[in-house]
């Protein structure tokens, strides 16, 4: 194997240019500033900026949301993940495409067609005005349907959020389930457990090292996306990305913007560390 | 062994996608026997393990235990456990929870489970290991984990699906004589699937030869070995030579073109016969004395004997296969002698 190590070169030669010299360059912003005689000067000014009312909150509502949005992904993903992983083999693989198919559609468009859904003149508010007249026409009936109000609201936040990132929750669940041996299903039946335990005792812990990392993948482009929120959260609706982003492209306060960015950075390696020491103590292999 | 019956196959079909996995089983199981399922891989004996222990379900026929139709009882209602042929040991559980999980599922007191477990633990030679993760544990302590975890919920049927099938020989041949020993002194009937035929010699009360579906032969090891019913019976158990023959009359054999006196009856006169002489059975003689001539076209040391290939001189192009503590030269002429309880005649056409 020795004499192919040359082939990780260019790879090496990658990361440090695109991974390491980027990641170093924040570092050096977040924690210099420029006098005003031009001189670059060590400072913790853009960290202390950081500890304001405003900012800090913006830190929890990111957190929180994805907080929420991750549950309501492991609400909806975990049995579904089951269900992919089941036996029944031809309905599987329609299945499995369509919880993987809107991740083939650039992420952007799909965030839009949400915006168009949900807007008050929007696809879902219209089509159900068109029922409201189609009853005034045909049946003679007044019907009153409740309109979609949420677009520019932490619900429709979420609901991008878990739209967006529901695939990166099923996938790790449904290939740690699926690879499951079936003789411990069997064994643990063998052994006097009806359908119920042999979820509590088995098949639940066994697939926990998915559940970790499905948390981990959906939680982390959650806490930190701008698009989502500033498309369906609107202007008012401000995360901690769409902070970062601001300091680069408006404000042009590169210091503050990049010490936002490494307190996120050491807020996900955090969790990480967090979730990888979980993970060991229940064994088993995983994302980290 | 008493002669109350346990458990009993009647009809018992199962295809996989339209292949017969199962060709109506008959069989019945005897309480505190040690029954064993002997054939190549394939034959339908795991699959026939599977039925008893509740994970697949006959597509014709009846499963009754104790008298009781089963065929859709689901497993953990069965009075059976089973030892799968991975272990199949819980990964996230160490070993006291492992052995202990049958007994939690059952909501018994701590005390009692700890007593029991611990028990088990003694009687598989484990002390001391009930804190030890299954991971850290070798192969042949994985597999006694999983015994005593079936054993521990007191079944009356204990299911074995070759067991020691990833043990090395050594390892093997101990685990044998200590599962016998574990049958006996708990008194629970033993199923156990194996392909290995000196394993299934070793430890069963009657064996049940298998071969596409369909039984072979019942019967004792001593029967089996013996008395082979038909020529897969013959070749599967132990090294066989199977060579066409006629029988002329009772006790009369006609093979190698040469007359045998054999032990034999019952044919039609002239019926056309498999002759199925053992390997160890052939006495290798001078050349004076033998009632064939051959000469001897390979030697090979086995340990316990020389295997050697003899042709036969007399023109009827055959090749028998000799097991001898007595090496003959290769290229030397020798005789060989056979007894007439050596010979053992099948009926053609019972090849399965």
């Amino acid at each position: 194997m020795k004499q192919y190590r040359w082939l990780a070169y260019p790879y090496a030669v990658w990361m440090i240019i695109f991974i390491v010299v980027p990641l170093m360059l924040v570092l050096f912003f977040s924690v210099t500033a420029k006098a005003p005689d031009g001189s670059i000067v060590l400072t913790l000014e853009n960290f202390k900026k950081f500890w304001e009312p405003m900012y800090i909150n913006v830190l929890i509502r990111s957190v929180l949301l994805a907080v929420y949005s991750t549950v309501i992904c492991l609400v909806l993903g975990y049995p579904l993940a089951l269900i992919l992983a089941g036996r029944d083999f031809k309905r599987k693989n329609i299945l499995v495409m369509l919880a993987v198919i809107p991740m083939w559609m650039n992420f952007l468009l799909r965030t839009y067609s949400w915006m168009t859904l949900l807007e008050k003149n929007g696809t879902i508010n219209a089509f159900f005005g068109t029922l409201e007249r189609l009853a005034a026409t045909y049946l003679n009936m007044e019907l009153t349907l409740p309109r979609v109000n949420i677009l520019y609201t932490e619900t429709a936040v979420i609901l991008g959020m878990v739209y967006n990132f529901l695939p990166f929750m099923i996938l790790p669940i449904y290939s740690v389930v699926s690879k499951l041996d079936r003789s411990l299903i069997e064994a643990a039946q063998d052994l006097g457990g009806n359908n119920l335990v042999v979820f509590k005792r088995v098949i639940f812990p066994l697939s926990l090292p998915g559940v970790l990392s499905g948390i981990t993948m959906v939680f982390m482009p959650a806490v930190t996306t701008f698009v989502i929120s500033r498309l369906l959260g609107g202007a008012q609706f401000m995360l901690i990305g769409n902070l970062i982003e601001r300091q680069f492209l408006f404000s042009n306060d590169w210091g503050f913007g990049s010490a936002l960015s490494i307190i996120m950075l050491l807020l996900i390696l955090l969790s990480m560390g967090f979730m990888s020491r979980y993970e060991k103590e229940n064994s088993g292999g995983g994302l980290w | 062994m008493n002669n109350e019956i346990i458990l009993r196959l009647v009809n018992i079909s199962k295809a996989f996608d339209g292949t017969k996995a199962l060709d109506n089983i008959n069989l019945y199981i005897r309480r505190n026997e040690f029954v064993t399922l002997l054939g190549p891989s394939g034959c339908g004996k795991t699959t026939t393990l599977r039925i008893i222990g509740g994970f697949e379900e006959a597509d014709e026929g009846d499963l009754l235990f104790e008298g009781q139709r089963i065929n859709v009882l689901p497993a953990y209602k069965r009075k059976v456990n089973t030892v799968f042929q991975r272990y199949a040991l819980f990964p996230h559980m160490n070993v006291f929870e492992n052995i202990a999980f049958g007994l939690k599922i059952k909501k018994m007191d701590k005390r009692v489970i700890e007593e029991k477990v611990n028990n088990m633990l003694r009687l598989v030679n484990l002390e001391g290991f009930s804190k030890r993760s299954v991971d850290s544990l070798s192969g042949g302590q994985q597999q006694r984990v999983a015994i005593a975890r079936a054993l521990v919920n007191e079944p009356e049927v204990l299911l074995l699906d070759e067991p020691l099938g990833a043990l090395d020989l050594k390892l093997r041949k101990e685990m044998q004589l200590e599962l016998k020993k574990i049958q006996k002194s708990l008194g629970i009937t033993f199923i156990y699937v194996t392909h290995d035929q000196e394993e299934a010699l070793t430890m069963s009360d009657t064996i049940v030869v298998m071969n596409n579906g369909r039984i072979q032969q019942i019967g004792t090891p001593q029967d089996i070995y013996n008395e082979p019913k038909n020529a897969f019976v013959a070749d599967f158990i132990g090294e066989s030579n199977i060579i066409d023959g006629t029988m002329n009359e009772d006790y009369k054999v006609t093979f190698l073109g040469r007359q045998f006196d054999c032990v034999d009856k019952g044919f039609m006169p002239n019926e056309p016969v498999d002759v199925v002489v053992r390997p160890e059975d052939i006495k290798v003689r001078p050349q004076s004395e033998g009632m064939l001539v051959g000469k001897v076209i390979s030697v090979t040391f086995k340990g316990v004997h020389y295997e050697m290939k003899i042709e036969g001189l007399n023109g009827a192009g055959y090749v028998l296969t000799v097991h001898s503590t007595l090496m003959a030269e290769e290229g030397s002429v020798v005789g060989l002698s056979i007894d007439p309880f050596d010979i053992h005649i099948m009926k053609k056409g019972l090849k399965a």
